[in-house]
């Protein structure tokens, strides 16, 4: 049975979360809370915080998750074929070549584009 | 039949991430809390697919629906500070989706339950299928032609996420 | 007992092994970076709190636990709660799919086991899943934490960590390759007479981009951009006081324990040196492993002494321009390699 190989995974899945939650309440616990507006307020090194910490941030962000994940769909689909590589030949070979050189036009493209420049 | 094996009750758990995070996704408010909902729900779907004994499936789904589009998800939504705390959360029809959202949920679920019965056994799958997968990738018996249409969607989709963002 | 309870008890010790494992591996990796870094600055480093400042780590475990949990006022305070805990899981749960030796017997009960938790089919994806996820642990404490300095800080280094994600699962395709499987112990098992790191150029170069790529994964000197002190204060953890702020310590280190065990059963042969690992019943293995484990540290911890950080459009540049064209091209080359059979390939 598969749940054989996946159930130690969730045991140590629910070790660590409890572990994590333990660490993260023992301060709480064990430490002091004294509270002030000062304390409690935004580090901005000392200065008065000023406006929302959430602005406006460039596109390049959003476009490069969204480029990542391209290629992480491409790397998934290499993922079966590397396994088999030597069974398949220069058949497999050939077949995973075209579907790699597509992708390398979109490279290339996306280099030339400049979406890989941060200024 | 209902008996608690460790597959039922792990079959349970992952329904109950599943379904909490989908209910928890459309009832919150904050954007961020919903994405963050729907990582969960993913994770549950992830967990059923264990059940079923797809394993590469399973790890698939978090790679690419938890590890990369819930990301591009959550960091969207992070940045844009007008969409938090939308206050209302019903306009005026909302009786009307209610009833017409239930009535078609439970006309599925009575064409699941007439289809299927309540629990039948999953269908005998070979444990290591990824290799049957790769040989159905590559090879002209299989589904090479969309698997080399695949490369140029993702084509397309490089080459328009470029264009939408040098456009604005 | 019935197989079933036996079968549970076995899997709880071995889980709860690897967390103390990974906890005690990191108190210690943090004395062993202060000491190797202040030799290197030609400096002491902490020596006081017992034999060789062995106690170090305790003490200051210890001071943490009693310091004031502050949580900002404008912060998200379920996510900001939520956000250590995200970060560590991944590094504790990581090893789950890593062969740790082979079978052992353990004495008195006469019970027969292999040494690591879960061998799964698919554990190279299994790693790069659990990679991917602690993305989130950093970006949602920058932006839980409604401070500029750590919401710049966790876009950043979301930015920076998906970049090199790429170059990380692409190179990782290279021992795949070479051992046919996705599962670590056929990977370990194909490098029994040659490691893949020996294999001539593919072996060297997809070694060295993944080790690139665990830096930039777990934030580690040339690319801890994410708290890059000079612009960010503390980057990511600028709020974060107490056992909160330990949480993402503990998580770095541990993180580096785990990714410097999957390089070594991926290029170093893991768990095996030449037939010793069979030696005291089976029970060199491990420690074998924690020899590669310790010289990988130590390396990182080198590399911190002596490199000086990215800028942070050149780090993005690298992943992109020369990590991900040139490990994709060495994948390609080992394929080349393989199928015309230019190397012998263990299948």
């Amino acid at each position: 049975m598969l749940i054989e190989q996946y159930l130690p995974i969730a045991i140590l899945l629910a070790i660590a979360i409890v572990l994590s939650l333990i660490v993260v309440f023992i301060s709480r616990i064990m430490g002091p809370f004294r509270p002030t507006a000062k304390k409690l307020s935004p580090y901005e090194s000392g200065m008065t915080p000023m406006g929302p910490a959430v602005r406006r941030f460039p596109v390049k962000f959003y476009l490069v998750a969204v480029l990542f994940i391209l290629f992480d769909v491409e790397v998934i689909f290499l993922l079966p074929y590397s396994i088999l590589v030597q069974d398949l030949g220069v058949y497999g070979l050939i077949t995973v070549s075209i579907f790699l050189t597509v992708l390398t036009i979109g490279f290339i493209y996306e280099w030339k584009k400049g979406a890989l420049e941060w200024e | 039949m209902l008996t608690f094996s460790p597959v039922s009750v792990s079959f349970f758990i992952m329904a109950l991430f599943t379904i909490g995070g989908g209910l928890g996704v459309v009832t919150t408010r904050n954007l961020v809390h919903a994405a963050l909902f729907l990582v969960l729900s993913l994770f549950g779907i992830a967990g059923l697919y264990v059940l079923l004994e797809a394993p590469y499936l399973a790890v698939i789904q978090v790679l690419v629906y938890v590890g990369a589009i819930s990301i591009l998800i959550t960091i969207t939504v992070m940045v844009t500070r007008r969409l938090m705390g939308i206050e209302e959360t019903y306009n005026r029809q909302w009786p009307i989706a209610a009833i017409i959202s239930g009535l078609l949920g439970a006309g599925l679920i009575a064409l699941v339950v007439a289809q299927f019965g309540a629990l039948t056994p999953v269908a005998d799958v070979p444990v290591d299928n990824i290799e049957q997968l790769g040989r159905a990738f590559v090879t002209h018996q299989g589904f090479l032609l969309p698997f080399e249409v695949a490369s140029v969607l993702l084509l397309a989709a490089m080459i328009g996420s470029i264009v939408i963002s040098r456009d604005v | 007992m019935s197989d079933f309870v036996i079968f549970l008890i076995d899997a709880l010790v071995k889980s709860l092994i690897i967390v103390v494992s990974l906890l005690t591996g990191f108190a210690y990796t943090t004395v062993l970076e202060r000491r190797v870094i202040a030799r290197i600055q030609v400096r002491i480093g902490p020596n006081r709190a017992g034999p060789f400042g062995l106690l170090q780590p305790v003490s200051e475990g210890l001071k943490l636990f009693f310091k004031e949990d502050i949580v900002p006022n404008e912060a998200d305070k379920v996510i900001f709660t939520l956000a250590p805990v995200i970060t560590a899981v991944p590094a504790l749960i990581v090893l789950a799919v890593v062969p740790l030796g082979s079978e052992v017997t353990i004495p008195f009960l006469n019970y027969t086991t292999s040494l690591g938790l879960s061998d799964i089919n698919v554990g190279v994806l299994y790693i790069l899943a659990v990679t991917s996820i602690s993305v989130y642990g950093i970006t949602l404490a920058g932006w839980a934490s409604a401070n500029k300095y750590a919401m710049l800080g966790g876009l950043r280094s979301a930015a920076q960590m998906i970049s090199y994600e790429l170059a990380l699962g692409v190179s990782l395709l290279v021992p795949v390759s070479l051992a046919g499987s996705l599962s670590l112990g056929a990977i370990i098992n194909a490098q029994d007479p040659v490691w893949f790191v020996f294999y001539p150029i593919v072996g060297q170069v997809a070694a060295a981009i993944f080790y690139i790529a665990i830096l930039a994964e777990t934030n580690r000197a040339p690319f801890d951009l994410p708290e890059a002190e000079q612009e960010l204060t503390a980057g990511y953890h600028t709020e974060y006081s107490g056992m909160k702020f330990a949480a993402f310590f503990m998580a770095e280190y541990m993180k580096m324990i785990a990714v410097s065990a999957i390089f070594a059963s991926l290029f170093l042969g893991g768990y095996r040196l030449f037939g010793l690992e069979d030696l005291l019943g089976g029970w060199m293995g491990p420690l074998i492993l924690a020899g590669k484990v310790v010289a990988s540290l130590v390396f990182m911890i080198w590399l911190r002494a002596t490199l000086p950080r990215f800028r942070y459009d050149r780090l993005m540049s690298f992943g992109w321009k020369v990590l991900l064209p040139v490990s994709l091209v060495t994948l390609v080359l080992t394929w080349v390699v393989i199928v015309l059979e230019l190397i012998p390939v263990a299948l």
